[in-house]
């Protein structure tokens, strides 16, 4: 071992670093990004998940039942509802994930000592169904003391019954296959029309390109196309083993599941088109494509529950295509639900592709300067 | 799309491009006759590929105007590429793509109609000689196949201007010969060429040059025309110790520039003519020369050329 030339090597690698301005965000942004990620916004244990009410009792100790399951802050109400049959609904179409339902007999139950109030979940999610599980277990006996009922004390957990729906085994594979579609699409597809571009500038191709009539439209079109077609063979793929090997059911239309999927595929692949406009190395493009993907691992609801985290955390991860694809995929896919049901993320999704697949145009120059 | 009346294919005046502070084009005029081969001869670094790119409308120019086939450059770039081939430094077509692949996909980008595209790239392949490379992949095939392909895909759609950027450099001098002869077929029927260089025997194969040199177009004429002008200052001097002489010569006043060439060197002097002067240095110096005139050829003009503004420092090179 030389130490001259060993030191020559560290201090060329520290050189070509200190100008290498993508890799020196990796050194600071990973751990920063992942840091506050894991610190901060990811919370494992849910709060504020979205309810719905249904009191039909609407009595004073009702009240006070409902306000003490909202006192937990598991839940947030953001919906009222006058029938069960309403709430059940609401859940498919994925505007809530937890349904409290309060029956009109609540006092007569409340004196016999049956179960008192039904919390409705949401299983397409198993944080959700955890989440549920601590609501049931508010002590009855902080309800206001009723004067007409001797058993107001009873310290009885478990009169709260928690139905779950769409998975009530909590089998995670159940919960994990529709959403590692979202997953595998967001690795391979971004990465696909990310280094599309790069590459060829690499090669020398795009200055042959660009001195063709080729148009910037036509290019990115083309490029993007063919992968469409490779991400549903991913979708399929995965799809396949996933009821195959894991018995995944498949309760809404297959058909929706691809239009899903589909509008997932175009959005990573427009991204990716993006990323390669401004990339200027493969390298850096995959650099680039990782602080999407690391974002969209943990803040999408793929890994944790998205209604832990934080209000900020939320709005970015609104941004993410994956967030969406995640809340149409469970919901087609576990609660039955049609694809118009869910039509504000699938919107969401097509106004992300417009918005990528336009500035990716835009930002394309058939110029070399 | 056609040329002038005059026949002028490319006009540029006072073509300039800076890239921050380096000024890579510096007030370029040109005149392009169509239906030849202009040459664009150069040092590297001497702003040929950016001038080319700036003609071709790849890279919008800091100064000057353009007009190229009657269009101005860059404003109407768009409506000209149709009519021009581009022919890169770099080799840019699809190295895993096959050689009839390649050919296929830019008659496709090019616009060559779907029903002629068959014979058009059939008759490629036979011009080119890929009769028995069709399906060879264009990464796996030689230099000189190579940039006979390029050049067959970029004269796929017919353009009546043909811009190659030192598409030889990296070629065997066999294959060279090969390539120029397909050059000066395509102007036979019609097509405007023009093609950068560094290298002198190239150079002289052009019908026009212009020499380029640090940005600035430092001559331009036919071959023979910037020959001519150099008539009477080129010379030979055979002595037995060659580097001796030419020590003795670079600083002589008057000499523009000595090189070796073996056991010889061949002398440039400025257009005073130095002869007393040489004669005087060689004898100082205690050399038995001997100095006889010499044709001059197209390196003593590259070398007149560059060396008429910079002073001394470079001569003896």
């Amino acid at each position: 071992m030389n130490w001259r030339r060993l030191w020559a090597i560290v201090v060329k690698e520290l050189r070509q670093m200190r100008r290498d301005r993508v890799t020196l965000a990796m050194i600071v942004g990973i751990p920063v990004i992942q840091l506050v990620l894991f610190g901060y916004a990811i919370n494992t244990n849910p709060r504020d998940l979205h309810a719905g009410i249904v009191d039909q009792a609407n009595t004073a100790g009702s009240r006070a039942l409902v306000m003490d399951m909202l006192a937990t802050g598991v839940v947030a109400p953001v919906a009222r509802a006058d029938t069960p049959q309403e709430l059940m609904a609401m859940i498919r179409q994925g505007r809530i994930s937890i349904g409290i339902v309060v029956p009109p007999d609540f006092e007569r139950r409340r004196i016999d000592g049956r179960e008192l109030a039904q919390v409705l979940v949401d299983g397409s999610d198993t944080a959700v169904q955890g989440a549920a599980a601590q609501l049931a277990q508010v002590p009855i006996d902080s309800a206001r003391p009723d004067t007409r009922a001797p058993m107001t004390s009873t310290p009885v957990g478990g009169r709260i019954s928690v139905v779950s729906f769409y998975n009530p085994q909590r089998r995670s594979a159940v919960n994990i296959v529709p959403g590692l579609i979202g997953v595998i699409l967001t690795m391979t597809m971004v990465l696909f029309t990310a280094i599309a571009i790069v590459r060829e500038r690499e090669r020398g191709n795009m200055e042959l390109l660009i001195a063709t009539p080729l148009t910037s439209s036509e290019l990115m079109v083309g490029k993007v196309l063919p992968y469409v077609a490779i991400g549903l063979v991913q979708t399929s793929v995965v799809l396949a083993l996933g009821m195959w090997l894991f018995d995944v059911p498949i309760r809404g239309s297959v058909l929706d599941v691809y239009l899903a999927s589909g509008l997932l595929i175009l959005a990573n692949l427009t991204l990716g088109l993006l990323i390669s406009t401004r990339a200027q190395s493969q390298f850096q493009a995959m650099q680039m494509m990782i602080f999407v993907f690391l974002p969209s691992i943990l803040l999408s609801g793929f890994m944790f529950p998205f209604a832990g985290m934080p209000r900020v955390v939320q709005w970015i991860a609104e941004v993410l295509p994956l967030t969406h694809f995640l809340r149409l995929i469970r919901g087609v896919m576990l609660r039955g639900a049609s694809l118009w049901e869910l039509w504000p993320d699938g919107l969401a999704l097509l106004a992300f592709i417009v918005l990528m697949m336009t500035a990716a145009i835009l930002r394309f120059r058939k110029r070399l300067d | 799309m056609t040329t002038d009346a005059d026949g002028v294919a490319i006009r540029a005046r006072g073509l300039t491009r800076r890239f921050g502070k380096l000024v890579a084009v510096d007030h370029v005029d040109l005149e392009v006759p169509a239906r030849r081969v202009y040459g664009f001869l150069g040092p590297n670094g001497s702003g040929k590929s950016t001038t080319i790119r700036m003609l071709c409308g790849l890279l919008t120019p800091s100064e000057g105007e353009i007009e190229v086939l009657g269009l101005r450059i860059p404003a109407q770039a768009d409506e000209l590429r149709p009519h021009i081939g581009y022919m890169t430094q770099k080799f840019s077509l699809f190295e895993d793509l096959s050689v009839r692949e390649n050919l296929e996909f830019l008659a496709a980008i090019q616009g060559v109609p779907k029903a002629k595209t068959k014979a058009r790239v059939d008759e490629l392949i036979g011009q080119y000689h890929f009769g028995d490379r069709q399906k060879q992949l264009a990464g796996t095939m030689s230099g000189g196949q190579k940039q006979r392909l390029a050049l067959a895909c970029a004269v796929i759609h017919e353009p009546e201007l043909l811009f190659l950027d030192e598409p030889t450099s990296a070629v065997d001098p066999e294959s060279r010969r090969d390539f120029w002869e397909k050059l000066f077929e395509l102007a036979d029927i019609g097509t405007t060429l023009l093609v950068s260089t560094h290298l002198m025997d190239e150079a002289e194969r052009c019908h026009r040059l212009a020499i380029l040199d640090r940005g600035a177009l430092v001559a331009d004429g036919t071959p023979h025309e910037l020959t001519a002008q150099l008539e009477g200052r080129t010379f030979i001097v055979e002595t037995d110790n060659p580097r001796a002489a030419q020590h003795a010569l670079v600083d002589t006043p008057g000499v523009l520039g000595v090189a070796q060439v073996g056991n010889t060197l061949r002398v440039l002097t400025g257009a005073d003519g130095a002869t007393p002067e040489m004669d005087k240095a060689l004898a100082a110096a205690g050399q038995k020369a001997r100095l006889a005139a010499t044709p001059p050829n197209l390196e003593d003009v590259f070398v007149a050329a560059t060396r008429k503004g910079d002073g001394d420092k470079e001569r003896a090179a």
